[in-house]
């Protein structure tokens, strides 16, 4: 069964909050969900299909579905891949609906790690019985360097520099000046990135992306709905995922799993990735970036420092506009898992609904990528091509 | 510019039924991993039911050399800078670890390196890697 085309996104709404001190992450949830359906022009009872990642309040999508309110519900998935899981929800939703088991689906995410006091240097909590934890946790893994280890590795089988590196970011500030609710919105230099703190050696504080609070939501709906909702019909044509780990102890840092999920989604939507107008590529980190860019295969192999270079990702100066939300290095990183704002700005982007500064002209393909967990050890990662009907 | 390593207060190991001999061999001096009695692959971490075709492994102990994978200098979590680094083992697996007793800044991927043991808040012995 081939995906193409079985199912729209009709809805998509990020939560405008970067920091909710004084609401609960349910509450999040409840404030995305009701965002995302009324963008559609859906009600909760329309909802018949539920997606939450395990991060989200309660076991599974239980607790959410009691607290939400949807009685309707008659399919239930709580895959977890970390930051990609909701890419990976819109796929399993379009399979769900293309089996008959549900109409309207509903993805929720929303997190606090920002009024939590969570970072990027703070060791991972340690679950009972996780198989690789004993020979691993002392040497204290946390997030950042788990991304600067294949930065590192990177630049000492490729070449790459930091400059490269850097311009990821450049990229990214040069669109969030255009986005009122991103955290960070003053153009950033080159040279600022270098000169930012060495936070894991080669990753800088500028090369990380941001901790906020917030959420998001997607509405995904077979596609009769869609065509009789107001908004534009925004069709899936091709999905991929994959999840990588240390291959048993041979470890290879020079590739991530989109090199496995990319091409499912590329086959299954029947297009190139020259073809793709825009690019949502998940930014926890820019090292983050280079990876996916290379292993969807926008360039060769070893080549993404020199894409990246000289402004290429930027809306309207080069070749692939990418994040034009200014993504997680600048906008919004809700719940430390940006996936789903990946595919809030790739909708955005098709519906022509981006800011004028960063739209790209007549967009109808798009792509959004997101790795999930730590690109150094074990990740997910989803891919989904886009087209607006 | 050069970071000597400290030592950093590693908290208590984590033991489970798949660590017991792994911590004791540790507390004689010795690095073990385990290979497949079936297909004779290595495997690290260590399983007991091998990943690359599922049959039984068995303990097998580590001559302590290798090289630097990949490797990077955490400076801003905590107080005290450390190494943490992919080491491609001689015997042919890759795994996660300290580089110590050393000027960290001075570190190279490729760079030979060689088992020393440090201790963990419950007694057990943790190995990391120095240069050669």
């Amino acid at each position: 069964m081939t995906l193409r085309r079985k199912a729209c996104i009709a809805g998509a709404y990020e939560h405008p909050t970067r920091k909710a001190p004084d609401k609960t992450v349910a509450q999040l949830h409840a404030e995305c969900a009701r965002g995302a359906l009324a963008d559609a022009g859906l009600t909760m009872a329309d909802v018949d299909g539920y997606f939450c990642a395990g991060d989200a309040p309660g076991m599974g999508a239980v607790n959410m579905l009691d607290y939400l309110g949807l009685i309707n519900v008659r399919y239930v998935d709580s895959t977890e891949t970390g930051g990609s899981s909701y890419l990976l929800h819109v796929a399993h939703a379009a399979a769900a609906i293309a089996a008959g088991k549900c109409n309207v689906a509903l993805i929720t995410l929303a997190g606090r790690p920002r009024s939590e006091g969570s970072s990027g240097v703070a060791p991972r909590a340690v679950v009972p019985n996780v198989p690789d934890a004993p020979w691993e946790s002392l040497y204290n893994p946390v997030t950042v360097n788990m991304y600067a280890l294949v930065a590192a590795r990177h630049m000492h089988q490729f070449g790459t520099t930091s400059e490269q590196l850097a311009w990821i970011k450049v990229a990214a500030a040069a669109h969030a000046q255009h986005n009122p609710h991103a955290m960070l919105r003053d153009p950033v230099t080159v040279q600022e990135v270098l000169d930012s703190p060495m936070i894991s050696d080669p990753l800088h504080k500028l090369d990380c992306c941001v901790v906020s609070d917030g959420g998001g939501a997607l509405v995904v709906t077979r596609p009769e709905i869609a065509r009789s909702l107001k908004r534009p019909v925004i069709n899936l044509l091709g999905a991929g995922e994959a999840v990588k780990g240390q291959l048993g102890g041979q470890v290879d840092l020079s590739w991530s799993a989109a090199a496995l999920s990319g091409p499912k989604a590329f086959e299954e939507a029947g297009v190139k990735p020259t073809d793709i107008q825009y690019a949502s590529i998940y930014d926890s980190f820019t090292i983050t970036v280079l990876m996916q860019l290379e292993d969807l295969g926008f360039c060769e192999k070893g080549q993404g420092g020199k894409f990246v270079a000289d402004g290429n990702l930027i809306s309207g100066v080069g070749k692939l506009p990418f994040n034009t939300d200014g993504g997680g290095l600048c906008n919004n990183h809700p719940a430390n898992r940006g996936g789903i704002t990946k595919v809030i700005e790739a909708v955005r982007q098709l519906r022509g609904e981006a800011h004028a500064k960063v739209q790209v002209p007549n967009c109808t393909l798009a792509l959004a990528q997101g790795i999930g967990g730590l690109l150094g050890s074990r990740h997910g990662s989803g891919t989904l091509i886009l087209e607006r009907a | 510019m050069s970071t000597m390593s400290q030592d950093r207060p590693l908290g208590a190991s984590i033991t489970d039924a798949a660590t017991g001999p792994f911590w004791a061999a540790a507390k004689e001096g010795v690095l073990k991993f385990r290979r497949c009695t079936a297909c004779a692959k290595p495997n690290w971490y260590p399983r007991a039911v091998c990943p690359y075709c599922f049959g039984d492994t068995d303990w097998e102990a580590s001559q302590g050399t290798g090289e630097i994978y990949s490797v990077s200098v955490t400076r801003r979590a905590g107080p005290i800078p450390y190494a943490i680094a992919y080491v491609r083992l001689d015997e042919g697996v890759t795994m996660l670890t300290n580089i110590t007793d050393c000027d960290l800044d001075a570190l190279k991927i490729g760079q030979r390196v060689k088992l020393v043991f440090k201790p963990t808040e419950d007694g057990n012995h943790l190995p990391m890697f120095t240069p050669v």
